[in-house]
C-alpha cells in the first residue's frame, strides 16, 4: 500500500508550560485536502511548522512524503509547498521578480523555469500584473501570488495555513476554485482555515483545541458529534426574534447565523411547533421553522462551546 | 461648504480622496443614523480604509463634505477624534503591558477624569471576561479576549460612534459570536457602529450595508433589499454527490452563467432559475452526480457580492496593463 502523504504519531511541542500540540496523531492520504480548524490558540499554526520541518517536535514523529521531519528535514522541504499568514513576498519586487526569487531560493533548474513561471502566472490570473510592484497588488492577488510562489518547485504536498484570512469573497471563491485545480494535479493539500463553510468543502478535517485533536474525519463524519438537533427560524426581525427565544427557551441553546435563528434541541419536533408559538406571541412573523442538518459552526460550538465559550 | 449634520452620526457628500493620479475614494455619499449598524464592504484595495480614515479625522478628503458625530471633517478633525472610537483588525494593544496597564494607558491617552477611570476599567475588564486575567502580559492573550480588550479601550472614552476596522479577521467563530453581542449590547445604548468585514454572516447582521468598489459606493441598503432587489441574475441551490466536479461541468447547461461552491453544496446562477431548474437537474442526474436538491433561492449576501462586483467589471473597460 501507498504511504500516506503525512502521517504524524503522539506529535508534541509545548512551549514552556503551554502544550501547543498534544499527543497529535493523524494521516493525509496523496491527492487528499485536509482541513484543520480550532480557535485562535489551539495549536494549528505550531501543527503547520512542525509538519513542514521548520520546528522539531518535543516528542513524537512524522513522516511527510514518506520522509522523516527531522532527520530528513531538507527532503521534506524539497517536496512540500508552505504558505504562511506572513507569507514571504517582496513588496518592492514585481510579481515576476518574486517568482524568480523563489525559484532561485527552490533551486528550480534554469532550463523549462520560464515556461513554469508562466503557467503559474496564467493559472493564478496574474499574468496581466507580472510588472507591478508585489506591494500595489491587492489583498487577494498577493494571496494568489503568494501560492504561487509555494508552487514553484512543484511540490507533492501544499500546507497552507489559513491563506484567506481577510480575503473578500469574490477572491476567497477564486482561491478555492485554484485549490480544486491543483487537487485534479493530484497535489495533497493541507490547510487551515477560520471559515468553516470552506472546511465543509474538505475531504476530511480536524477540530483542534488547546494541542489536542477533538473530531477528526470527514465533514459528515464530525457532523455527528453535535449534541442534540438543530432548528432554523427564519423571522422578520432574527436579532429581536433571537433574544426573545433566549429568553423564552431557557434550557436551549439559542444563536444568530446570518439571518437565521438556530435552536439546539432535543426534542426538534416540539421546538418547532413551540418557536413559532412563542414568535407569533411576541408580535414577530415567522416565515419558517424547520429542523436542518447542523453546519460545521454549530458544531464547533457545540464541541468546544462547554470550555472554551461560556462566560456569560 | 461646512456640513454639521446633527440628526446623522455620519454623513458623507461626494466624499473624494486622490492618491496622485490614483482615485482611491471617488464621491461616495450615504448617511449612518445613530444607533445603526452599517457594514462597509468590499474587496481589498477598494477603497474602505482610507473612508474609514478620512471619516476619523485621520486623512484630509481631497473634495467633498461629511460629518461625524457632528462636526465637519473639513475642519474639525481634531473634535471628531475625541469623539469616536477607532479599532482596526492590528489591535493596539502594548504586548508587553499587562490587560490593566494597557486600559490604564488609553485612560491617560483619552483623558478619561480621574473619578471615572476606575468605573471605565472596571467596566472594560468585566466586558471583556478578563476578571481573571488583570496581571497577565496581553501578549499571553488568546485572539478573542486581545479583540475585546482592543475594543474595550477604544471606548473608554464613550463615544458616540465607534469605527471597526475588520475587527473580527482571523478570530474564531465563538469569539466573532461574543463579539457581535457587545456590538448589539453598544447599539442598544444608542451607539452608532461602522463596520468592515470580510465574512457575509457578519453583514448580515448589519442594519445597513454599503458595497464599495474601485472607490465607488455600488450598492447601499438593509440586507434585505440587497439581497432582494440588488442582483439582476436568479439563484439555485444544488446539493449533490462531488460538488467540486460539478461546478464546472454545470456551467455548460443552457441558462447558467456560472456556478459557485457554497458550504458543502453549490450556488448556481442563471438568468432564470424557473426555466434552469429542470435542464440542471436532468443534467447532473444524467452525469451521475446524484442531486438531491435544485431549487431557487433568495440568494446570499455573498451571491450578491460577487455578482455586484463582477457585473461592475464587465461594464468598466478591464484594468489594462502592459504584459510581457
Amino acid at each position: 500500500m501507498m504511504q500516506p502523504a503525512i502521517a504524524s504519531e503522539n506529535l508534541s511541542k509545548s512551549f514552556g508550560p503551554v502544550a501547543a500540540v498534544d499527543g497529535l496523531t493523524l494521516s493525509v492520504d496523496h491527492g487528499e485536502i485536509f482541513g484543520l480548524v480550532g480557535p485562535d490558540g489551539a495549536g494549528k499554526t505550531t501543527t503547520m511548522r512542525l509538519l513542514t520541518s521548520i520546528m522539531d517536535p518535543d516528542s513524537g514523529q512524522a513522516r511527510v512524503c514518506g520522509r522523516d521531519t527531522v532527520s530528513e528535514a531538507e527532503a521534506v522541504k524539497e517536496r512540500i509547498g508552505y504558505m504562511s499568514q506572513r507569507f514571504g513576498l517582496y513588496p518592492d519586487l514585481s510579481v515576476m521578480e518574486n517568482m524568480e526569487f523563489y525559484a532561485d531560493i527552490y533551486g528550480v533548474p534554469r532550463k523549462g523555469r520560464a515556461e513554469k513561471i508562466e503557467r503559474l502566472l496564467s493559472f493564478s490570473n496574474l499574468t496581466p500584473f507580472k510588472k507591478r510592484h508585489a506591494g500595489n497588488l491587492s489583498g487577494g492577488m498577493k494571496q494568489k501570488l503568494g501560492l504561487a510562489c509555494a508552487l514553484i518547485h512543484t511540490p507533492e504536498v501544499l500546507f497552507l495555513d489559513e491563506p484567506t484570512n481577510g480575503v473578500d469573497p469574490a477572491s476567497r471563491r477564486d482561491f478555492w476554485r485554484i485549490l480544486y485545480q491543483l487537487l485534479k494535479e493530484k497535489v495533497t493539500i493541507f490547510v487551515s482555515t477560520a471559515y468553516l463553510d470552506e472546511a465543509e468543502r474538505c475531504n476530511r478535517i480536524g477540530l483542534m483545541h488547546e494541542g489536542r485533536l477533538m473530531a477528526l474525519g470527514t465533514p459528515g463524519q464530525v457532523k455527528k458529534l453535535m449534541r442534540g438537533s438543530i432548528v432554523e427560524v427564519r423571522a422578520a426581525r432574527p436579532r429581536q426574534a433571537k433574544e426573545i427565544l433566549k429568553k423564552s427557551l431557557p434550557d436551549a441553546e439559542v444563536g444568530l447565523f446570518g439571518d437565521r435563528v438556530h435552536v439546539v434541541t432535543d426534542t426538534p419536533e416540539n421546538t418547532e411547533a413551540e418557536t413559532i408559538r412563542i414568535l407569533s406571541k411576541a408580535g414577530v412573523e415567522v416565515s419558517g421553522a424547520r429542523l436542518i442538518e447542523p453546519s460545521l459552526e454549530d458544531v464547533f460550538v457545540s464541541v468546544l462551546g462547554k470550555d472554551g465559550g461560556r462566560r456569560e | 461648504m461646512t456640513v454639521t449634520d446633527t440628526k446623522h452620526a455620519v454623513t458623507v457628500r461626494d466624499l473624494t480622496r486622490r492618491f496622485g493620479s490614483f482615485t482611491a475614494v471617488d464621491r461616495v455619499s450615504f448617511d449612518v443614523s445613530p444607533g445603526e449598524i452599517f457594514g462597509f464592504l468590499g474587496p481589498n484595495g477598494a477603497g474602505k480604509s482610507t473612508t474609514i480614515r478620512m471619516l476619523c479625522g485621520i486623512l484630509a478628503p481631497t473634495s467633498g463634505a461629511g460629518s461625524v458625530a457632528g462636526f465637519d471633517i473639513m475642519t474639525q478633525s481634531e473634535k471628531i477624534k475625541a469623539h469616536i472610537g477607532y479599532m482596526s483588525q492590528k489591535f493596539s494593544l502594548y504586548e508587553d503591558l499587562t490587560v490593566e496597564e494597557n486600559i490604564d494607558f488609553y485612560s491617560g491617552i483619552y483623558r478619561i477624569p480621574r473619578e471615572k477611570k476606575k468605573e471605565r476599567k472596571e467596566w472594560v475588564i468585566e466586558m471583556a471576561g478578563l476578571a481573571s486575567h488583570r496581571d497577565a502580559r496581553t501578549a499571553i492573550l488568546s485572539g478573542g479576549w486581545k479583540q475585546r480588550l482592543a475594543l474595550g479601550c477604544a471606548i473608554l472614552h464613550e463615544p458616540p460612534v465607534i469605527f471597526l476596522d475588520e475587527p473580527t479577521s482571523g478570530v474564531d467563530p465563538m469569539s466573532r459570536r461574543k463579539f457581535w453581542d457587545l456590538i448589539y449590547e453598544l447599539t442598544g445604548k444608542g451607539v452608532t457602529v461602522f463596520v468592515t468585514t470580510h465574512y457575509m454572516d457578519e453583514a448580515e447582521y448589519c442594519d445597513r450595508i454599503g458595497l464599495v468598489y474601485r472607490g465607488e459606493l455600488i450598492a447601499l441598503g438593509t440586507p434585505e433589499e440587497l439581497k432582494n432587489e440588488h442582483m439582476k441574475e436568479d439563484v439555485l441551490e444544488v446539493a449533490c454527490d462531488r460538488p467540486q466536479d460539478a461546478m464546472e461541468a454545470v456551467e455548460k447547461v443552457q441558462g447558467v452563467k456560472e456556478a459557485a461552491l457554497f458550504g458543502r453544496g453549490l450556488h448556481v446562477v442563471a438568468d432564470d432559475a424557473g426555466k434552469t431548474v429542470g435542464a440542471l437537474r436532468s443534467f447532473l442526474e444524467m452525469e451521475g452526480y446524484l442531486p438531491t436538491r435544485v431549487e431557487g433561492i433568495t440568494p446570499s449576501l455573498e451571491d450578491v457580492f460577487v455578482s455586484l462586483i463582477e457585473a461592475r467589471d464587465r461594464a468598466q473597460q478591464p484594468q489594462k496593463e502592459v504584459a510581457g
